[in-house]
């Protein structure tokens, strides 16, 4: 007798959920009382303010999850400032609420969606996935969210769509960031749609168990597990199937440095430093970087045939 | 060479607080680095002082002191021949020093963490990417000066040759400026500003003297 095939990286709600966690999550329960009372957040810097968000752990990892305040307090978010400290303290000029994301270009029903609304209608995963910065620092972070590819599917894309473009929001007076070009505002990104529609491919509206904080891209991101961080474009407000490869932010602002695929590759060394090996947070040894950061047995087939050293 | 005279000296000599004050100022960064991986290491290993990633983030300090420190060197004598005032004179050695410190421990403690204190790793990577080449330039520059920051040993060159071989402070301070440019992502003002002020001070110390165009006695401090 044959049940549903599960993917070969589902695990049991109860598997390989660090003890800690597991006390995270009750604390967390016990304050949603409270929290109740006081009217959580929908918007903030500050992840512990922010609403619990309800989700269902679909993927976890053996590995210890990064503590919280590295994960919401060391960002890449320019249209903050251009260190690592600045999302968190500059952050809270964003309004990611009520905040709308427009999903067309080729497709046959483009669709414009209310991001509060529409999360209330889903049932959100919890994943928790390695992330490998293109600086050479990684993270383990559990993120909520849903896979990309319900939403990519549900506005019909047309047959000569290639590839999915996606939009961050430029509003000077909420990024004073992109009063200066530190990159081509908006800050782009692309995916081929196959990637896109890989079930590993996740939108997310969480983290540790609340909404994203604004430092961590509210109130939507992407999260590609197997590709450099930059990837995962944050605050979203376009998503746009097109037929041609589109130009993205870092591709365009240093087309040797970071390619379009960009998937973590050890044997491909930035030009300025060695991708082979990276520093997990709060570890003080480099540790080996692995190819598509761990996710090969998912993802390697997306290239088959392709050179990854041409396609960086 | 000057000749210290006990009628001129008051007048010439620095504050006393001087010099410990700019030492105690410029070693503030260091200690704060030292007293941050002394927390991590025997106290609290989740400290995030020295941000999540300290040991990227004692790379940069270390670097960007080196630079700060550097350029304070090359304003020491533009200062003085703006204001007049002689005590400021007394720190370019030191200042020098400084600088030539924090880039010796920043280049040791990427030999240390990055390439296993292999020199023929260096050598590899200064030939590969630009960015450690100019670097390596900078240091390289400005080791035979810390070599010959004595008295004796400007007694020993001479003058003219001393002076002539402290112009290389000038290539150290560009090289520095663009290992910075080179290492930033996206582009980013902060390095451009240090260039610029490299730059703004080679061409001060290039217009020509209001007293004399070349003098031939260069003070040790």
């Amino acid at each position: 007798m044959r049940y549903h095939p599960k993917p070969d990286w589902h695990i049991r709600a109860s598997g390989a959920t660090p003890e800690r966690l597991y006390l995270d999550r009750r604390q967390i329960v016990a304050g949603m009382g409270l929290s109740a009372l006081a009217s959580p957040l929908l918007a903030s810097t500050d992840v512990t303010k922010l609403a619990p968000l309800k989700a269902r752990r679909t993927i976890a990892t053996s590995e210890e999850p990064t503590p919280i305040d590295a994960v919401t307090g060391y960002n890449n978010f320019y249209e903050f400032g251009l260190d690592k400290d600045d999302p968190a303290a500059n952050a809270g000029t964003l309004k990611p609420r009520p905040w709308t994301v427009r999903v067309g270009g080729l497709v046959q029903k483009p669709v414009t969606l209310d991001v509060d609304t529409w999360i209330s209608k889903l049932s959100l995963e919890e994943r928790v996935y390695r992330m490998r910065c293109v600086e050479g620092w990684s993270m383990v972070i559990p993120w909520i969210g849903f896979p990309l590819a319900g939403l990519l599917k549900s506005v019909e894309p047309l047959s000569n769509a290639k590839y999915v473009r996606f939009t961050t929001l430029a509003d000077p007076d909420q990024m004073p960031g992109t009063r200066f070009p530190a990159l081509d505002w908006p800050y782009r990104e692309g995916l081929r749609i196959d990637e896109a529609m890989n079930p590993l491919t996740l939108l997310a509206v969480g983290l540790y168990g609340r909404r994203l904080p604004n430092q961590n891209g509210a109130p939507l991101r992407l999260v590609v597990p197997w590709k450099y961080g930059f990837k995962s474009i944050k605050s979203i407000v376009a998503i746009d199937f097109v037929e041609r490869q589109p130009l993205t932010s870092w591709n365009q602002s240093q087309p040797s440095e970071y390619g379009f695929y960009s998937n973590v590759n050890p044997d491909v060394d930035h030009p300025r430093w060695s991708q082979a090996t990276e520093r997990r947070i709060g570890e003080f040894r480099k540790r080996p970087t692995l190819p598509f950061n761990g996710y090969g047995e998912q993802v390697a087939g997306l290239y088959r045939g392709m050179d990854l050293k041409k396609f960086y | 060479m000057p000749q210290p005279s006990a009628r001129r000296r008051p007048l010439n000599a620095p504050p006393r607080w001087l010099k410990p004050a700019v030492h105690l100022l410029v070693a503030m960064p260091g200690l704060f680095l030292l007293a941050g991986w002394a927390e991590l290491l025997f106290t609290n290993p989740a400290s995030l002082r020295l941000s999540a990633e300290p040991v990227a983030y004692t790379h940069n300090a270390l670097g960007l002191m080196a630079l700060r420190t550097l350029v304070a060197t090359l304003a020491v004598t533009p200062v003085h021949r703006l204001t007049g005032w002689t005590p400021v004179m007394s720190l370019r050695r030191m200042l020098g020093l400084w600088a030539f410190a924090y880039a010796a421990v920043h280049l040791g403690f990427y030999l240390w963490l990055e390439l296993d204190f292999s020199l023929a790793a260096l050598w590899a990577e200064a030939l590969k990417k630009p960015f450690i080449l100019f670097g390596m330039v900078g240091l390289l520059a400005m080791a035979p000066l810390a070599a010959t920051s004595t008295r004796a040993a400007i007694k020993a060159l001479g003058g003219r040759r001393w002076q002539a071989l402290h112009r290389l402070v000038y290539l150290a301070g560009i090289a520095g400026a663009v290992h910075f440019i080179l290492r930033v992502k996206g582009f980013q003002l902060e390095p451009w500003i240090y260039a610029g002020l490299v730059l703004a001070l080679l061409l001060l110390r290039l217009m020509p003297s209001r007293r004399r165009a070349s003098r031939a006695s260069p003070q040790p401090a």
